[in-house]
């Protein structure tokens, strides 16, 4: 049953799911607690323009192109955090419009440079081929994660969930909301060597929302993303292996999704509260 | 009004045909394709290929540049099989009804899980019968010229036997036991069947599929159980894959292969020949090692 452990692109996709879905689950936890659900989305295409120059620059270069795409995707980030503090509108209404420019201009370059090699293909890893340079970037990625969070943690609780207090605290709030974008766009990027797009946003959205359907206290949701977030990857990973011909990104997603639904449908503040209610 | 009618009509038709000093506007769905037919046609043909070098067909999407291309076209060249799926949509777009030539159509197709495999170049035989198809389609359209068209088939054909009598004893001679290659897609089969190779791969025929663990796990055991000759990567897929067997199973990577698409200029396949040519001579260097 385990004998997939003789593998070694098993165990370092194992320690890549497990150390990234550390760093992923308290960033997953604020964004949805900060109604920034999608902005994961968001950043994966806001980064496509700093890849799209990064290539024309430098060619098929993964170094500089996850350079390029953290680049662009923090720009957007940052430059939707000062747009909601100097201006009237939300961060998510800036988010918006910057990142579909951001996404526009991207193919635009690629298509005046005319080139037809899938670079998502080169940029997005897959988690069954990681390098041993994507497991220092992941390492290195929840490493930062962590120690950043510890030195944030309670402004950014305070600001999540009582922001006009927060704000009557202390001026520097929007450098707390600054601080979190850039753990975003950091363990987006690291989530798309190994794993591509739509699984790097899945593993980080997808068991924080989980999460939340049982807990309500901060603390113990970010324990229990980190649960679901590791334990559907290795899962997803292990099905793979078991079953034939199951593709391990999807694989992984879709165990995600079925502790979702089954949060959906069990957990303390899912559809049980509408059964306790009527 | 009569008199003046014919002479019109003469008009319209010279017009409407090709004169002896335009060159045919041919579009080739991709890059290895459009050098056969510019081999073919010299320089009666000016070739626009829709996917470029170190570019995948297989996903590639097409723009309105390339429609532009399809619907200025005097001929359009595919691969067919199934190799180019979004061509069809492309050309009903264009709204041209310039003849389009399937090259592969007089080709038997290796089948593969009851699937055409669509790479039919890598048989060096299938590029004579691909120049063939060409041929016949220009000299329809201008068959003027067809004893042009040919003759620089027939060169052409020349050249890809003398490359088969130089290489085929070269790969006849190898070794049971330095016949199996890993590569990181199944490019490869025409190539196999005509050369006794085997090639083993970790994705299909079709590079947008993802793999499974269970299906890279049970190539690495194969691997090593086996006796592998070598193990290459090639120009339009990723080569983190092929970099993590050799890391697991201690080969080495042979080199690059071209599978799907020509190299840029200044690398070492810029032509349908000079590809076949590298290829080979890439894989012999490695499996004739002792």
């Amino acid at each position: 049953m385990l004998e997939f452990l003789e593998f070694d692109f098993m165990r370092k996709a194992i320690v890549a799911l497990v150390v990234l879905s550390l760093g992923m689950a308290p960033v997953g936890c604020f964004l949805v607690l900060r109604r920034l659900s999608l902005a994961g989305e968001a950043m994966s295409h806001a980064a496509i323009p700093g890849i799209a120059v990064a290539y024309s620059i430098a060619g098929l270069s993964v170094l500089s192109m996850t350079l390029g795409g953290l680049i662009a995707g923090l720009s957007v980030a940052l430059l939707s955090t000062v747009l909601a503090r100097v201006t009237l509108l939300r961060e998510d209404a800036n988010m918006a419009t910057l990142y579909l420019l951001a996404l526009a201009g991207g193919i635009f370059l690629l298509s005046v440079r005319g080139t037809a090699v899938n670079l998502e293909s080169f940029l997005f890893g897959n988690i069954l081929g990681l390098r041993a340079s994507t497991l220092i970037l992941i390492g290195a990625t929840t490493t930062v994660t962590l120690l950043v969070m510890a030195l944030i943690l309670r402004p950014l609780i305070l600001q999540t969930v009582d922001p006009v207090f927060a704000r009557s605290q202390s001026k520097h709030t929007w450098l707390i909301s600054a601080v979190f974008m850039v753990l975003v766009v950091l363990n987006l990027i690291a989530g798309f060597r190994a794993l591509g797009t739509l699984m790097a946003v899945g593993l980080m959205i997808v068991p924080a929302t989980a999460a939340r359907y049982w807990v309500d206290a901060v603390t113990p949701m970010l324990g229990l993303a980190f649960c679901f977030g590791a334990g559907s990857g290795l899962l997803g990973l292990a099905l793979s292996y078991w079953l034939s011909n199951v593709p391990s990104g999807p694989s992984i997603v879709l165990v995600c999704g079925a502790v979702f639904v089954v949060s959906l449908l069990f957990g303390r503040n899912g559809l049980n509260v509408l059964a306790r209610r009527a | 009004m009569r008199p003046l009618l014919l002479p019109l009509l003469a008009l319209l038709l010279t017009t409407g045909s090709l004169s002896a000093a335009d060159p045919i506007k041919a579009t080739a769905s991709f890059s290895i394709l459009a050098d056969i037919v510019e081999r073919v046609g010299g320089d009666r043909v000016v070739v626009s290929s829709i996917v470029g070098p170190d570019s995948d067909a297989h996903t590639y999407s097409p723009t309105v540049g390339d429609a532009r291309s399809v619907a200025k076209a005097d001929i359009v060249f595919i691969n067919g099989l199934g190799f180019e799926g979004w061509i069809g949509d492309l050309i009903a777009a264009s709204g041209n009804d310039a003849p389009v030539i399937t090259v592969t159509r007089d080709i038997e197709p290796l089948l593969i899980d009851g699937e055409a495999d669509p790479h039919a170049w890598n048989d060096l035989t299938n590029g004579v019968a691909y120049a063939a198809a060409i041929k016949e389609g220009l000299s329809a359209l201008d068959p003027d010229n067809a004893a042009v068209y040919a003759a620089n088939q027939h060169a052409f054909a020349k050249e890809i036997d003398e490359l088969l009598a130089r290489v085929q004893p070269r790969f006849a001679a190898l070794p049971q036991n330095q016949r199996s290659v890993v590569t990181a897609h199944d490019a490869f089969g025409y190539f196999e069947a005509q050369f006794g190779l085997r090639f083993l791969a970790p994705v299909g025929m079709n590079t947008d599929a993802e793999p499974s663990a269970r299906g890279l796990a049970q190539l690495i055991r194969q691997i090593k159980a086996e006796d592998i000759g070598g193990l290459f990567v090639e120009n339009i897929t990723n080569p983190d894959l092929v970099a993590q067997i050799a890391e697991e199973t201690g080969l080495d990577i042979g080199g690059r292969l071209y599978s799907d698409a020509l190299s840029a200029q200044g690398g070492p396949a810029t032509s349908y020949l000079a590809m076949m040519h590298h290829n080979i001579a890439t894989l012999l260097s490695t499996l004739s090692r002792p």
